[in-house]
């Protein structure tokens, strides 16, 4: 992937291979500016890669699509429709009957506990409730792949360990196809099966891997020795390519 | 030094500022006077009231107090019983309700044309590139120097009036709608591509409904620059209308006629601005930002 700029072009990503396995989840860490969102954004379509490709189950990627849920670190709600309307608006762009919207919009309003929300409007949530309307919404056009760019980013530490708690419960009950973009690498262990580890400039996988805690996890998992190890190990990865001299970037 | 001042200087505690972060009984000024802090209701309406009362006072004070002749300054209540003959004998509600009409045909033709194709040109680079360079241009011409051309084209009746409008509302109206909806984020536009949207249901249920908000303030701020340009075309030439009557006055020396007049169209404007800040607030209950 590469990027033009005023100065020239910058080449964001290189040589990058992603393979998710079906009802998985994916968490894909490095410091800021490796390119992880970038990533992310290429696998919603909603930017074009200068080489290369992405499939979802085999077909290839040409835009973005309602096969791909995204999620965004800002609120994204729509403001000026009520929390269940902004739940109704993907079932509603496919021209699903009024009953069906309903239907769906109140069963994951349930799950998402904000049923009594449905008729507010964003503007009167906490930021933890948008994000929890904003997966429902993602989550209501029944997608194959659910995109999660640092979903949490914006929450202060306790609604976002109750976000990650709620997060992964919702994960066990749809088995959704996740990748899930963050800096936390915490969080990145404790939601994911497998962790992409990324070196910066241009954007390279630097190791996966591969997280061996037992599901369903919960917060006693967080203070497990493996759990400290798996975090040692990641954090050694991004501080060794931090400390390394960065190279030059290299036209494409 | 006021008492909050005072007070801090006293006890310097770490952490310990005046304003809003002092929570003892705060002074007068650390009450009234703190950047961005709100003050209670009845204060706000108190002061609302009384801004009025000291202009109208400053100017009883001239007038009754004999420091202007009457013939340049004439007291308000002078000028509050002329309204009154003008409304009740000279069927001064004629002309108010010609200087409304073309107001509202100006104004609502500017806002017809001016909101979807502003939509347009901050929406799609392409319609930008066409529309923006060329309204930009006109956009400098005063629309009050176009008025002898208009005369010459329309003559001196409603059609003209509403043309001068029209050219100095529609082109900064357009432009500021345009700004309006090229600031709507980009991520609203990318989730709803990620959920499915078509580019046209992206521009029809995102970009547009996102706008409303920021269209409706700027029509609010339009509805002022047509009121201004309408009176100054009603000076130039009119037969009807609050400017003409304005200008008849003065033709004949009656003061009070003419700040009876000045009052109309700003007790007109207030009313206007009043409906438009309603209309806000029943249209977007779910901005952010109510009234203002």
């Amino acid at each position: 992937m590469v990027f033009e700029t005023r100065g020239g072009e910058v080449q964001a990503l290189d040589d990058v291979t992603v393979e998710i396995d079906d009802a998985h989840f994916v968490c894909i860490v490095g410091a800021s500016g490796c390119g992880k969102s970038t990533l992310l954004n290429i696998m919603a379509g909603l930017i074009r890669p200068t080489a290369g490709t992405i499939e979802v189950g085999g077909r290839p990627v040409e835009g973005p699509g309602a096969d791909r849920g995204m999620v965004f670190q800002s609120y994204t709600l729509f403001p000026w429709l009520k929390v269940r309307e902004n739940v109704e608006f993907g079932p509603a762009l496919k021209g699903a009957s009024k009953e069906e919207r309903r239907r769906t919009a109140d069963r994951l309003l349930e799950e998402m506990g904000l049923v009594e929300f449905a008729r507010a409007y964003p503007r009167e949530l906490s930021g933890g409730m948008k994000q929890r309307v904003a997966i429902a919404r993602a989550l209501a056009n029944d997608p194959q792949v659910l995109l999660m760019d640092e979903p949490f980013g914006a929450l202060d530490a306790l609604t976002r360990a109750g976000a990650q708690r709620f997060l992964t419960e919702i994960w066990e009950q749809h088995r959704r196809t996740i990748a899930f973009v963050t800096h936390d690498i915490d969080e990145a262990i404790y939601l994911g099966d497998t962790v992409y580890v990324m070196s910066r400039r241009p954007g390279r996988i630097r190791e996966v891997v591969q997280v061996d805690i037992s599901r369903p996890r919960s917060l006693d998992d967080i203070g497990t020795p493996r759990f400290a190890e798996l975090k040692h190990h990641i954090l050694s990865l991004i501080f060794e390519d931090l400390d390394a001299p960065a190279e030059p970037a290299s036209a494409a | 030094m006021s008492t909050a001042e005072r007070r801090n200087a006293e006890s310097p505690a770490p952490g310990d500022r005046p304003g809003a972060g002092d929570w003892r009984r705060p002074g007068f000024l650390a009450r009234y006077l703190t950047p961005k802090e709100p003050i209670p209701r009845k204060v706000a309406a108190a002061l609302a009231v009384s801004s009025f009362v000291v202009v109208i006072g400053i100017w009883s004070i001239l007038s009754y107090g004999g420091l202007v002749r009457p013939y340049f300054l004439p007291g308000p209540w002078k000028v509050a019983t002329t309204l009154y003959t003008m409304f009740a004998d000279e069927g001064f509600a004629h002309d108010v309700w010609a200087s409304f009409f073309r107001i509202g045909v100006g104004f609502l033709l500017s806002a017809a044309i001016g909101i979807p194709l502003g939509i347009a040109i901050g929406s799609f680079r392409a319609v930008q590139a066409f529309f923006e360079p060329i309204i930009a241009a006109v956009r400098y011409m005063p629309a009050s120097a176009f008025i002898p051309l208009l005369i010459i084209w329309f003559g001196i009746a409603d059609t003209e009036k509403i043309a001068v409008i029209y050219i100095g509302v529609f082109f900064p109206l357009t432009l500021m709608v345009a700004d309006v909806s090229a600031n709507i984020p980009k991520e609203l536009l990318n989730i709803a591509y990620t959920l499915g949207a078509s580019r046209w249901q992206v521009f029809r249920r995102v970009l547009v409904p996102a706008s409303w908000p920021g269209v409706l303030d700027n029509l609010r701020i339009g509805l002022g620059w047509a009121w201004t340009y309408l009176i100054v075309a009603e000076l130039v030439a009119a037969s009807t209308g609050i400017g003409h009557v304005i200008l008849t006055a003065s033709r004949f020396f009656q003061t009070e006629k003419i700040i009876a007049g000045i009052v109309t169209i700003g007790a007109l404007g207030l009313l206007t601005d009043a409906f438009f800040r309603w209309l806000y607030r029943v249209l977007f209950p779910y901005a952010e930002r109510l009234g203002r």
